[in-house]
């Protein structure tokens, strides 16, 4: 059993929010997700349920009981490092076993819990190494390692994989996805890899400049994003989103003028900004476009980017305004092609002028994501 | 071509500097081999028939052993007392630095700009009222006070070096600050350390002023002694060679046989 809840949680340096008022309830097993653009304080918050920064205001319970004022060692949490800190000086099995030792546990006990560990991990034949003689990957291992000796109620991860080349950070991935079935324990884990997000969480926490943006499982933030910010951070490649102007709104749904002058009617709940003729944004996920011969929208071909299984086509619509389409096969669209675009416009999501989403009416919603 | 030809300037300007720099130390090992008459001969005599006279003299009149036995006793002393302060001040500088941490670390340092005799006049007297004159302790007390700044500006840059999420790790593996200090910050940055406190040792032996001035017999270490020689009955130039080499020989050969871990500490963390 291990929930992390936060309540309404601040941070400053001086004058300086940095966080500004989190509300997150964690539960227990749960991998939860932290993603959002560099400095947006994802470290920061992460570190707050570490205990190793103050927390200026605001409640963090871990299982209930309030933990603000607990140290580090005593929250029964383990955390694994971006730079990995593991202890130079010592031999895999001596950073592993730190914690313990410090603990003042047996060393029969000891050995028995950091082989324990090293099993889970192919760490056996490297326990008395020092860390200077691993390979980057190994060095993540052993720092996942001496998390999991602790056995800890919650791991947390900062940014894990961040310095493994591609290959690598897949199979860690894998490995980390699969511990978390293992030891069944909450996890929660920072990244700004929006792939190890989608991947990896039950549940995903955009977080903008110290505030959440949207919280929800990964499927959620990809078909039901909450605004426009969340909507362009989640998928890859990113939702195209095209400024359009409202022209009616009804209780069925909008209709909106999109560059170029196609006029395109999309199922959403309209919001109370979406007057006639105010700014508005329709998000178009690449792969709910498609050529057609009669579509709302026309340009010319900008780039065509062969992936093999699948095509990206790069149109441009009125001026500079690019718009990634997502083609099935290799395609046979060439650069400067004259094209038209169909949408899908049940999957089509509208934003405001307030840049917040207005619901999609004909969509069926997610299923969660059950443990 | 001009490769070669700048390394061979580079290595006379090299070992001119090095040659400028030892040659008083030289010319005092030689001058401390002749009679006190060819040591004040003008021009200096290169060829004379050495001598040991002085030496004999020396150990006559002074007390060499029990000087030396001083100088250690006080300049290790001091070091040790020295190194268990500022070691927990430059922890706490480094990975808990404040607003006004720079600052706190510039004062401390501008002490070091006033000159000694400053103080000379209250620092004897707290020492006649507290019984500290010509005792051991009270100039182990002052080269602690003395190098203090030196030390703990020296050991905040080394443990700086050390990545403060090796620190926070430990942190959340239960290490309370005295286990990182000893546990982690001490060996991981040892080579600093080390020649942090070899420089101490150097200095204190070194230090003059304060054991000139607060010491006379029970406590004086080898600085005083030299400079015992160059007052009463005049100068003598060839005694107070032979005085100042014994004087300084231990330390020439401590800092001949650490030279390598000086050098390491001291440029330790710069190619980094
Ligand atoms: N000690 C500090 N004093 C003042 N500001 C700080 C301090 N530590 C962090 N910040 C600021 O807090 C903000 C959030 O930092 P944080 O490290 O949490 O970002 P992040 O989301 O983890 O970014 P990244 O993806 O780059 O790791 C940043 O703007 C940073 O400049
Ligand atoms: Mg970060």
């Amino acid at each position: 059993m291990a929930t992390v809840a936060l309540s309404n949680v601040k941070k400053s340096y001086g004058d300086v929010s940095i966080i500004q008022g989190v509300d997150l309830a964690i539960q227990d097993k749960e991998f939860v997700v932290f993603v959002g653009p560099s400095g947006c304080g994802k470290s920061t918050l992460l570190r707050m349920i570490a205990g190793l920064e103050d927390i200026s205001a605001g409640e963090l319970r871990i299982d209930g009981a309030v933990a603000n004022d607990v140290p580090p060692d005593a929250r029964g949490l383990a955390m694994v490092f971006q730079s990995y800190a593991l202890y130079p000086h010592m031999t895999v099995e001596n950073n592993m076993g730190f914690a313990l030792k410090l603990a003042g546990i047996p060393k029969a006990e000891r050995d028995a819990k950091v082989m324990g560990a090293a099993k889970i991990l192919q760490l056996e034949k490297l326990l008395d190494r020092k860390p200077g003689q691993l390979s980057g990957g190994q060095r993540q291992r052993v720092a996942i390692g001496r998390a999991i000796v602790r056995q800890p109620k919650v791991f947390l991860f900062d940014e894990p994989l961040s310095n493994l080349d591609a290959s690598l950070r897949v199979q860690m991935r894998i490995e980390i996805a699969r511990l978390h079935t293992e030891l069944a324990t909450t996890m929660i884990y920072v990244t700004h890899d929006q792939i190890e997000a989608m991947t990896m969480a039950d549940r995903i926490v955009v977080l903008r400049a110290g505030r959440i943006e949207q919280v929800g499982t990964p499927l959620e933030l990809y078909h039901f994003p909450a605004n426009v910010f969340v909507a362009g951070f989640i998928g890859s490649p990113k939702m195209n989103l095209t400024p359009v102007v409202m022209k009616s709104a009804g209780a069925n749904g909008a209709t909106v003028v999109a560059p170029g002058g196609g006029e395109i009617f999309i199922p959403v709940a309209p919001t109370a900004v979406a007057t006639p003729g105010s700014a508005a944004t329709l998000g178009l996920r690449p792969e709910h476009l498609t050529l057609s011969d009669d579509g709302p929208l026309s340009g010319t071909v900008a780039v065509v980017e062969q992936l093999g299984g699948e095509t990206l086509v790069y149109v441009e619509i009125g001026d500079k305004i690019l718009v990634t389409v997502k083609l099935a096969g290799s395609g046979s669209v060439h650069v400067g092609d004259r094209v038209k675009l169909a949408v899908i416009t049940t999957e089509a999501n509208l934003f405001g002028s307030d840049e917040m989403a207005m619901t999609p009416l004909r969509r069926a919603p997610v299923a969660g994501k059950g443990h | 071509m001009t490769k070669p030809r700048t390394k061979i300037v580079m290595t006379f300007v090299g070992w001119g500097v090095a040659f400028l720099i030892f040659f008083p130390i030289i010319w005092m090992a030689i001058t401390s081999f002749k009679t006190e008459i060819d040591a004040v001969q003008t021009p200096p005599r290169l060829f004379f028939t050495p001598t040991l006279e002085n030496y004999t003299a020396v150990g006559d009149r002074v007390n060499y052993f029990q000087a030396v036995y001083n100088s250690v006793i006080e300049s290790v002393g001091s070091t040790i007392c020295c190194l268990l302060l500022a070691m927990p001040a430059a922890y706490a500088m480094s990975f808990y630095p404040t607003r006004k941490t720079k600052d706190l670390l510039m004062w401390m340092l501008s002490t070091k700009m006033m000159p000694a005799v400053g103080v000379l006049v209250p620092m004897y007297l707290i020492f006649r009222t507290t019984g500290l004159l010509d005792t051991k302790t009270g100039i182990v007390i002052i080269y602690t006070l003395m190098n203090l700044p030196i030390v703990v500006w020296m050991l905040y840059s080394f443990f700086r070096e050390v990545p403060k999420e090796i620190l926070e790790a430990s942190r959340m593996d239960g290490a309370g600050p005295g286990q990182q200090l000893l546990l982690l910050l001490l060996p991981l940055s040892l080579p600093g350390v080390m020649s942090t406190a070899l420089l101490s040792i150097i200095l204190s032996w070194n230090e003059a002023f304060w054991s000139i001035n607060l010491t006379a017999s029970n406590a004086a270490p080898l600085t005083q002694l030299i400079a015992s020689f160059s007052s009463p009955e005049g100068l003598f130039w060839a005694k107070l060679s032979a005085a100042s080499l014994l004087a300084i020989a231990p330390i020439l050969v401590f800092g001949w046989l650490t030279q390598r871990q000086l050098v390491r500490g001291l440029t330790f963390g710069a190619v980094k």
